[in-house]
């Protein structure tokens, strides 16, 4: 009888002091969280895709909270999420454009010569390693896929030598455009369909040698689009680039192109 | 002066078949003066040259036309007499592009080249000599091409004890040293003294793979009756023999620890082509502007020792050796090792254009990889004691902190767990790639800095 008491005892009284320890723990050890990182955790997408520059959805919601980072970096989420997190934190909520992945090449295998046949690992970088590349072209998509192996919503895929974008699927992260070796991909507006799919700035002559669709710089994309004053295009050495800030629609422009380089919404299924 | 055979060997390495037998025995022949000549700013390592020289204007012979251009760097020389018809970027032989400047060659080339003073490097200081290596524009003409100015003045508190003269040339088919040790025995020794005196008198080993025994007999005469702590030290004909650290081991049982220059152990290591080089500009004011190149493979015509000038295109060099023949599937710029594929004959040769080799489809092996089937071949074949198949598979998982911790940086790429994998995996082609992004890592944490 006195063997049962004596446990008793001691295991109330162990109880007795760990439960007083757990509360002065409690009361003194306690991290006090801002319940609003909770909330904008819950309003992000959780794609932890690590567009906004943050180490994932949980990391930008912190940075938000202390006012380190703007609300509008978070392109999987958009306006709605982009909204709802100004509402949390009660800022007001700047609109923001949709903004897509392009792959700014159009060489594909029957048009891009290869200058040697390329069996190595599979893996963009290690390419444009080994002798420059194969493909003629030094600033044209490589195809091995190193945006597509990145790409956290498998939004890219390779085909005919080229990486080809899914508008619907892309969230607009930027992964791929950090990996590329050739600094081919950009973020452009979603709703910007009239595209020039070259990168290669360097003279007509040496272009046509290497790509049977890369831009020479004739700059009649510019003047069958208003001229210089409509502003639609603009020029890097022999390289046509549309201004996004104020983009052209005329889809007559592509058949006008002379290189066949200017596509409409190229890659992407229509009526997104 | 005496011969030894190297006692420290190195753990791995592998046999290859050499091909040597295709030119070993040729002489050096001189290519006639090409018609154009594409030089290359950036053609040792470090940062490129300053270009000096614009389209149009003339150029004389042994003209400066790049100038160094930052610590580790070398001054550019023309190669001939000339007009300069472009400065534009070239691809050069490892597939990046570089300012080149284009030399119409003059019709009569016997105009009367630019060259240096001569030295009499017996009164001529120390300083006076590692001048003149450096205006010569000297690099280690092995494969890496390290400044040799910055290579033989080493940090105030560091002391070199040993020079080594790296002979061993461990890549097949390559015969340009084994020539140069030939037929020019009597320049490395200049080259050796000269050298000496820079470095205040180190202990000299002249390495050399025993499979050159007619280099080993040349080497011995030339250096006979030098003065002084001189030795030949034969290597075991292993690949990689040649590397800088294995040669290191084998010649003075000291270890470079990773990361570490040679001279951490009190070492200078110098191609023997390089200290050939070294002595003709002392002695005539010659800067080094002309190479010995093997034109070699089964897909030339007539294998041959060519001395041709820096920016010599290889269409030149395969004309000269009878041109191609059987049809040509791959091009290698170096050795078959560790060189660089070549997509076009219109790149030029630079200061490390050690070979140009031409192989027809009968020699080019055609392979698909296959998964590793863990057999340890690779770790029994790296000279650097890794594990090439852990490295390969992180690499492969995109896992690139998982090579690093495999020691990957270590790697010297010298090919040989690529060339005994049994499942033809791109093992080397693995490392480079981890190497290559780990750098590009350390580079962009540095300038956020």
């Amino acid at each position: 009888m006195t063997a049962i008491l004596t446990a008793t005892l001691v295991i109330a009284a162990v109880g007795a002091l760990a439960a007083l320890a757990l509360a002065v723990a409690d009361r003194y050890l306690a991290v006090r969280e801002d319940p609003r990182i909770g909330l904008v955790t819950a309003a992000l997408p959780g794609a932890n895709c690590g567009g906004c520059g943050f180490a994932g959805c949980g990391d930008y919601a912190r940075a938000l909270v202390a006012g380190t980072a703007a609300p509008g970096a978070c392109a999987p989420g958009g306006d709605a999420a982009n909204s709802e997190i100004a509402k949390i934190l009660g800022v007001a909520a700047e609109a923001t454009e949709r903004r897509v992945a392009l792959v700014k090449c159009c060489g594909t295998r029957s048009e891009a010569i290869r200058v040697g046949d390329y069996n190595g690992i599979c893996d963009c970088a290690a390419a444009a390693a080994t002798a420059g590349g194969d493909k003629g072209c030094r600033y044209g998509c490589l195809g091995y896929g190193a945006c597509a192996n990145v790409c956290p919503k498998h939004a890219i895929r390779i085909e005919d030598g080229l990486a080809i974008v899914d508008k619907r699927l892309c969230v607009g992260c930027g992964k791929c455009v950090s990996v590329c070796p050739r600094r081919l991909i950009e973020l452009v507006p979603a709703s910007a369909t009239i595209h020039v799919l070259c990168n290669n700035p360097v003279r007509g002559p040496e272009v046509t040698k290497v790509c049977g669709v890369g831009c020479i710089g004739c700059r009649l994309c510019e003047k069958n689009s208003g001229g210089k004053e409509a502003g639609h295009f603009t020029f890097n050495g022999f390289l046509a680039h549309v201004n996004y800030e104020n983009p052209p629609a005329d889809a007559t422009l592509v058949a006008k192109c002379p290189r066949k380089c200017i596509k409409e919404d190229p890659h992407f299924e229509a009526g997104v | 002066m005496k011969t030894v055979k190297a006692q420290f060997g190195f753990r791995g390495g592998i046999h290859p078949q050499y091909h040597k037998d295709l030119t070993a025995d040729l002489p050096i022949e001189r290519l006639p003066l090409p018609r154009t000549l594409a030089v290359s700013m950036s053609q040792h390592l470090g940062a490129p040259a300053k270009c000096l020289v614009k389209k149009g204007d003339a150029v004389a012979k042994g003209q400066l036309i790049g100038e160094r251009n930052g610590f580790i760097s070398a001054p550019v020389h023309a190669p001939a007499a000339g007009t300069v018809t472009a400065v534009e970027p070239r691809q050069g032989p490892t597939g990046g592009w570089a300012d080149a400047v284009v030399i119409e060659t003059a019709e009569d080339p016997s105009g009367a080249p630019v060259l240096m003073p001569p030295l009499d490097w017996k009164t001529a200081s120390r300083e006076e000599l590692l001048a003149r290596v450096n205006d010569a524009g000297i690099c280690g003409m092995g494969g890496a091409g390290f400044p040799s100015a910055v290579k033989l003045a080493p940090p105030p508190d560091k002391h070199c004890e040993y020079l080594i003269l790296n002979g061993a040339e461990c890549e097949p088919y390559l015969t340009g040293d084994c020539r140069t040790m030939i037929e020019r025995a009597d320049r490395i020794r200049l080259g050796v003294e000269i050298m000496r005196k820079i470095l205040a008198g180190p202990a000299v080993r002249i390495a050399v793979e025993a499979n050159k025994l007619a280099s080993i007999a040349a080497l011995e005469k030339a250096f006979a009756d030098i003065e002084g702590n001189v030795e030949i030290v034969v290597l075991p004909t292993l690949y990689p023999q040649g590397s800088e650290k294995h040669q290191i081991y084998a010649c003075t049982k000291r270890l470079v620890p990773p990361g570490a220059l040679p001279i951490s152990v009190g070492c200078v290591v110098e191609n023997v082509g390089t200290v050939a080089a070294l002595a003709d500009a002392v002695e005539n004011g010659v800067p080094l502007t002309e190479r010995v190149t093997t034109v070699s493979g089964d897909g030339v015509a007539r294998p041959c020792n060519v001395l041709a000038p820096v920016g010599t295109s290889y269409a030149d060099l395969v004309a000269f050796a009878g041109g191609e023949k059987d049809g040509v599937r791959k091009v290698i710029s170096g050795g078959p090792m560790m060189g660089f594929n070549v997509p076009s004959l219109q790149i030029a040769t630079t200061k490390t254009t050690s070979g140009l080799l031409l192989f027809t489809a009968a020699s080019v092996f055609q392979y698909s990889s296959s998964p590793c089937i863990n057999c340890g071949s690779c770790v029994r074949a790296c000279p650097m004691q890794l594990n090439p198949a852990y490295i390969s598979r992180a690499v492969e998982a995109n896992d690139i902190a998982m090579a690093e911790g495999f020691g990957v940086m270590n790697c010297l790429e010298c090919g040989a767990c690529s060339f005994s994998c049994p499942a033809y995996r791109d093992v080397t082609q693995f490392c480079r790639r981890a190497k290559a992004s780990i750098r590009a890592k350390a580079a962009a944490k540095a300038a956020k800095k």
